[in-house]
């Protein structure tokens, strides 16, 4: 069974003594009757394919609409001269965000996680994490057990898809998933991997899915960036002890309800928001005519 | 829906369901037709047909057609591929009534001279669901290994079918019975949790009354 809520997962973990990576990775043994090894192998995998993604990333590539491409090696080369501002670590999330994000769009083989659309949020934190801080290459995997733990409890509850959800369900998830990935990284408690989450989530609240000529390109690109930042501060500020004022639970609550109040003209139809303003119709024509 | 529908899949970009469900029709079209497909017309419908160019459809579904997987790095040059292997090409747009929004019709012609005609719709995610065969309704979602019998509505040949299964140790997870008209043509989609064993089908096939048995399997 997927979990539903946070605190199931916070609730085994301290019943039984165990870290809550390890709750979710029992529960994948159990629901897909696998051993500890299978389910470690597989999900080694998926930090395997996101590191392949991350190297084959090519500065060169369009997208087949030609919006997309190209912009991630501008962020590589402004961390090299100029890594000052942000220091070394966000510029390097930022970068390998965006590449992932175009990639993506460039029909490249990524990791959907959990989607898609917001497949650089997650290795773009965690990669990021593993290249700077010299971590075991386990201790990645336990943190992607952890994102995958508040994801489930996220689609169970709430939603991961941006038709259903809007954006929130998509790159908020991710941030989510990514905030408590970090904290349990950082040596955070089952405490600091809740609220991280839910102060992630609570930044991306009501983010609307209106992408340019329907494709997932603007905005989901550069928007995968700032999933991946919040993710990064909201589990420094749970780190440092502050906790969210609003439970969990009830952040992921929220964000359901506000799913569904979402009208469907911002909910992945391209009818509304960011694609029906002058340049994301002037965008689409001139697509149009490529294509 | 367990972890790893969230932690993944691996998949070629950039949408799940205009990329990779994509993929996913064309590849269970190809298994259900069981050889070789030397010509393929392709008819887009909805958010396939506006969209589909800037999501790559039209290099998934041909990749598909060719055995390629989701998470193959070959699809985007499905189409040099598709020439290379003597594979005929063809784009329309699909008149489908109540058509889902992500819904494409592939006329098959295989190398046997097998013709199959097929609308696979992309539901979420990389979910997919193939809503008709050869013009009747099917209904059946590519997860699990499935028999597709279309007979002629008499009484007796569910039973026929259900019993061989049962006989081979077969269980059904889902069954659905659709006919044309009272008499008419009918067509059974079973969803099994085991693999029908390759003997049964061709006996299935010699039984009267039955016109063409078709099989996806897993493997
Ligand atoms: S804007 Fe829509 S398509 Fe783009 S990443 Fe967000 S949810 Fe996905």
């Amino acid at each position: 069974m997927s979990f539903a809520r946070l605190k199931e997962i916070t609730d085994i973990s301290q019943e039984e003594n165990i870290l809550f990576w390890e709750v979710v990775l029992r529960d994948d043994m159990k629901e897909r009757n696998v051993s500890r090894e299978e389910s470690f192998a597989t999900m080694e995998g998926m930090l395997d394919a996101m590191e392949s993604a991350d190297n084959d990333y090519t500065p060169s590539l369009k997208s087949a609409s030609g919006l997309a491409g190209g912009d991630g090696e501008k962020l590589e080369k402004c961390r090299q001269e100029n890594g000052k501002l942000v220091g070394d670590f966000l510029a390097e999330v930022m970068e390998k965000a965006v590449k992932m994000g175009e990639s993506n769009a460039c029909m490249k083989r990524i990791v959907a996680m959990p989607t898609a659309g917001s497949c650089g949020v997650i290795p773009a934190v965690l990669l990021t994490y593993l290249n700077q801080k010299k971590v075991a290459r386990e201790k990645i995997v336990e943190a992607l057990y952890v994102a995958g733990g508040i994801g489930e409890v996220i689609a169970t509850s709430a939603s991961i898809a941006g038709a259903e959800g809007g954006c929130q369900a998509e790159i908020g998830s991710a941030s989510a998933m990514a905030a408590g990935a970090i904290a349990y990284l950082e040596g955070g408690d089952n405490e600091a991997i809740v609220n991280a989450c839910a102060l992630a989530l609570k930044n991306m609240l009501g983010l609307t899915c209106d992408p340019v000529a329907g494709l997932v390109e603007v905005p989901c690109i550069k928007r995968n960036v700032s999933g991946a930042v919040n993710a990064v501060v909201s589990s420094r500020i749970a780190l440092s002890g502050i906790k969210s004022a609003i439970e969990p639970d009830e952040v992921i609550d929220s964000m359901r309800r506000i799913g569904r109040l979402m009208p469907a003209c911002l909910r992945e139809t391209g009818e509304d928001g960011l694609a029906t303003t002058k340049s994301g119709l002037a965008i689409a024509n001139k697509i149009s005519k490529v294509l | 829906m367990n972890l790893f529908d969230i932690m993944g899949p691996v998949m070629v970009g950039p949408s799940s369901s205009h990329t990779a469900g994509a993929v996913k029709i064309g590849y269970v079209a190809r298994k259900l037709i069981g050889e070789p497909i030397v010509s393929a017309k392709i008819n887009l419908y909805g958010s396939f047909l506006a969209t589909g160019r800037g999501h790559g459809t039209h290099f998934a579904i041909v990749a598909g057609l060719l055995g390629m997987k989701t998470d193959d790095v070959r699809i985007p040059k499905s189409m040099e591929i598709a020439k290379a292997e003597g594979m005929q090409v063809s784009f329309g747009r699909a008149d489908l009534e109540d058509g889902h929004p992500n819904s494409a019709e592939l006329e098959l012609v295989g190398a046997e001279g097998r013709k199959l005609t097929i609308v696979g719709e992309s539901i979420g995610g990389s979910l997919i669901n193939i809503a008709k065969i050869d013009g009747l309704d099917a209904n059946f979602s590519g997860e699990y290994p499935t028999l597709i019998v279309h007979n002629l509505d008499q009484p007796g040949h569910v039973a026929e079918v259900t019993s061989m299964l049962a006989h081979k140790s077969v269980n059904i997870a889902t069954m659905q019975l659709y006919r044309a008209k009272r008499g008419g043509n009918a067509v059974m989609v079973i969803e099994c949790d085991q693999e029908v064993p390759k003997e049964s089908i061709e006996w299935l096939n010699h039984l009267e009354g039955i016109e063409k048995v078709t099989y996806y399997s897993l493997l």
